[in-house]
């Protein structure tokens, strides 16, 4: 008999929801989007096997504009993110104490505890023409009149930084909370500065961290569809609208999980070439978060 | 031998520092000279403030009074990073994320050297710690000594007025310790820098140290050299904190003479002058004689028949428990290193010889 069995059949269990939910809700779907992205409808009930839409991305100009653009903002999202979120996570890693510290990580908790939808609804509510923040602008008489401070580009990138901010902090702050406090002062008392002690001590340490972060916001980001839509209205010109309009609007599936399949590899290739650039490695990051 | 003698060169300072917290003073008034080239250490129990000392040494925290001078200069309002002074920290503090050689080579890099002249002082440094060819490992792949001697190199390289030492050998296990011990030393003496070390072990030192200080409750009770402290313990808290002694609660009716709590008359050795009053006498199990027949012990100012209770067999450091056949009082004595006594069985009488001198009474 092996007296191993029982154990494994435990860790089978144990590991059943999270196959079942990886193979029906991730792969399943996956296998059949790519089979669709991969046919072509030649008439009425009659398909072919081509790679007809996956040529129309790259031949029709406005489809990898749409994706140059999501990617860029994307990354504009990510290091911002970063930038806003490394001081946060330094506080709260390494310089607040006890009650302090569960306050501070409460307040970057709980507002998502709100839905993204309400949330958004809120920078709404804040930005548009006639709400509170142009309204505070005309009456302070900075503008002549309430502007709208809806769909412009820079809307879009608040509202993505904000949505996304939790996810970078998290990755952060564990990378920062392990790094040793006599690391930075014997680094300091071998003549290091704080720029110096930044770059050589600390960032090395929080790198993987760092690198856990950036992957999570970006994929969030470039696959964000609420808050390009909300704070963007029409012409926020974000990839995901695309396949949204493909699906629902033309009722092309065909090219909406072709545009699906391509978000999906494009955006792994660009973590990939980052983590390249960076000297990361995955397993590291994944880790981390 | 006592470098506190040569009073044209003393490395460091400190005048009057004080260090107060809310709810204790950390350190309290400390003054202290530290010779150039000496081996000093502060010795206390765990907070009794020596790493408050030494962090104020080293810069990381403020005195809220006092001066520290470092080779002729105030530290007053200069930062860590600017100090004449490097720490070789508790746990060490290697950089994981560096190399060996990037290790040693980090404080040289801050001053702005020239990437080929950092690469041949730190290489030149190690090899100077025992530890050539090491320069392009990683930290994990070193051993606790090996990482203890890169802590040091990495420091040293930089050629401090003034390095700091912070119970570097805790970590490491006995053997280690004993080695390392000795090995610190050594490169102390080869290298000639001022080295301070704050330790709780009296062993470490003992064995290393020029000159100790012995700290309690935020000041020194007695500054000396090892021998001082042993022999010539100035305070109760230190004849009880170096080395072993027995401990007796006596009332001394006059200078040379007093009665244990258990009745047990003795004559003894007054410390502090007084000639009365409650004091604490201090033993030291190897100054006491044993011996089968009372006529060994005739000549000893205090003789006492005792019973053997039980023997604790440790090599060179055997002892045995007896006690007092008359009034019951409790005595560690040492066995002697030639063996003579190894046969002695538990319940046996034994004669107790003590000179007066060898019974320290201090005020608590």
């Amino acid at each position: 008999m092996n007296v191993l069995a029982p154990r494994r059949l435990g860790l089978f269990l144990l590991l059943a929801p999270a196959v079942l939910w990886l193979a029906l809700l991730i792969l399943l779907p996956h296998v059949e989007v790519g089979l669709l992205s991969l046919r072509e409808r030649v008439g009425p009930g009659e398909f072919a096997t081509s790679f007809k839409q996956y040529l129309t991305f790259f031949d029709e100009p406005l489809y990898w504009h749409t994706f140059v653009r999501t990617a860029l903002m994307s990354v504009i999202v990510t290091v911002l993110a970063l930038l806003l979120a490394f001081p946060v996570a330094w506080s709260i890693a390494k310089v607040a104490r006890g009650r302090v510290r569960a306050m501070l990580m409460a307040g970057i908790l709980l507002p998502f505890w709100a839905s993204e939808l309400v949330r958004m609804l809120g920078w709404l509510i804040l930005l548009r023409g006639s709400g509170v923040i142009p309204q505070l602008l005309f009456w302070l008489g900075f503008t002549a009149e309430p502007v709208e401070l809806l769909y412009h580009d820079a809307t879009i990138l608040v509202g993505l930084v904000y949505s996304s901010l939790l996810f970078m902090l998290v990755p952060l702050i564990n990378a920062l909370e392990t790094l040793d406090d006599s690391l930075i002062e014997a680094a300091y008392d071998l003549g290091g500065n704080r720029l110096d002690i930044l770059r050589r001590i600390v960032v090395p340490h929080a790198a993987p961290g760092i690198a856990a972060g950036c992957i999570m916001v970006f994929m969030l980001t470039l696959g964000n569809y609420l808050t390009p839509v909300i704070l963007g209205g029409k012409n926020s010109m974000w990839f995901t609208e695309q396949i949204y309009t493909q699906f629902i609007t033309r009722f092309n599936w065909e090219q909406g999980s072709a545009f699906a399949f391509l978000l999906l590899g494009l955006s792994s290739l660009l973590v990939w070439l980052g983590l390249k650039l960076t000297g990361q490695r995955f397993a590291d990051s994944m880790r981390r978060t | 031998m006592p470098p506190v003698m040569q009073h044209d060169a003393i490395d460091l300072s400190v005048r009057g520092v004080s260090k107060h917290y809310t709810a204790f003073t950390a350190v309290d008034r400390l003054s202290l000279d530290v010779a150039k080239g000496s081996f000093f250490s502060i010795l206390g129990p765990s907070g009794c403030g020596k790493t408050t000392l030494l962090r104020m040494i080293a810069g990381f925290i403020a005195p809220d009074e006092g001066d520290i001078v470092i080779g002729n200069q105030s530290m007053r309002g200069v930062a860590p990073n600017r100090r004449p002074v490097n720490m070789v920290f508790q746990h060490l503090a290697l950089f994981p994320m560096m190399s060996v050689g990037d290790n040693v080579g980090y404080g040289l890099a801050r001053r702005g050297l020239a990437k080929a002249e950092i690469q041949r002082r730190s290489e030149a440094m190690l090899e100077r710690v025992g530890l050539p060819g090491t320069a392009g490992k990683r930290i994990d792949q070193l051993s606790g000594g090996q990482k203890q001697r890169v802590a040091i190199a990495r420091s040293l390289v930089l050629e401090p007025t003034l390095l700091l030492l912070d119970e570097p050998l805790g970590a490491l296990d006995l053997k280690l310790r004993e080695h390392m011990k000795l090995e610190l030393k050594q490169l102390q003496h080869e290298i000639g820098t001022t080295f301070v070390y704050i330790t709780h072990d009296q062993s470490e030192a003992l064995v290393m140290s020029d000159q100790v200080a012995v700290m309690n409750k935020g000041r020194f009770e007695q500054v000396g050299t090892p021998q001082q402290l042993y022999y010539q313990p100035a305070s109760a808290f230190v004849a009880g904190f170096v080395g072993n002694s027995n401990r007796l609660e006596v009332n001394l009716s006059a200078a040379g003479e007093g009665t244990a709590a258990s009745g047990l008359p003795l004559k003894l050795a007054a410390q502090q002058g007084d000639s009365s009053g409650k004091q604490v006498l201090f033993i030291r199990p190897e100054t006491i004689a044993l011996s089968r027949s009372e006529a060994d012990v005739a000549a000893f100012d205090n003789r006492l028949p005792c019973q053997v209770e039980t023997l604790y067999f440790d090599g060179a450091n055997s002892t045995v428990q007896v006690r007092d056949a008359r009034y019951g009082t409790p005595l560690h004595v040492a066995l002697p290193h030639t063996g003579q006594h190894a046969d002695l069985q538990p319940g046996e009488t034994v004669f107790l010889g003590i000179r007066a001198e060898h019974a320290k009474a201090f005020r608590e």
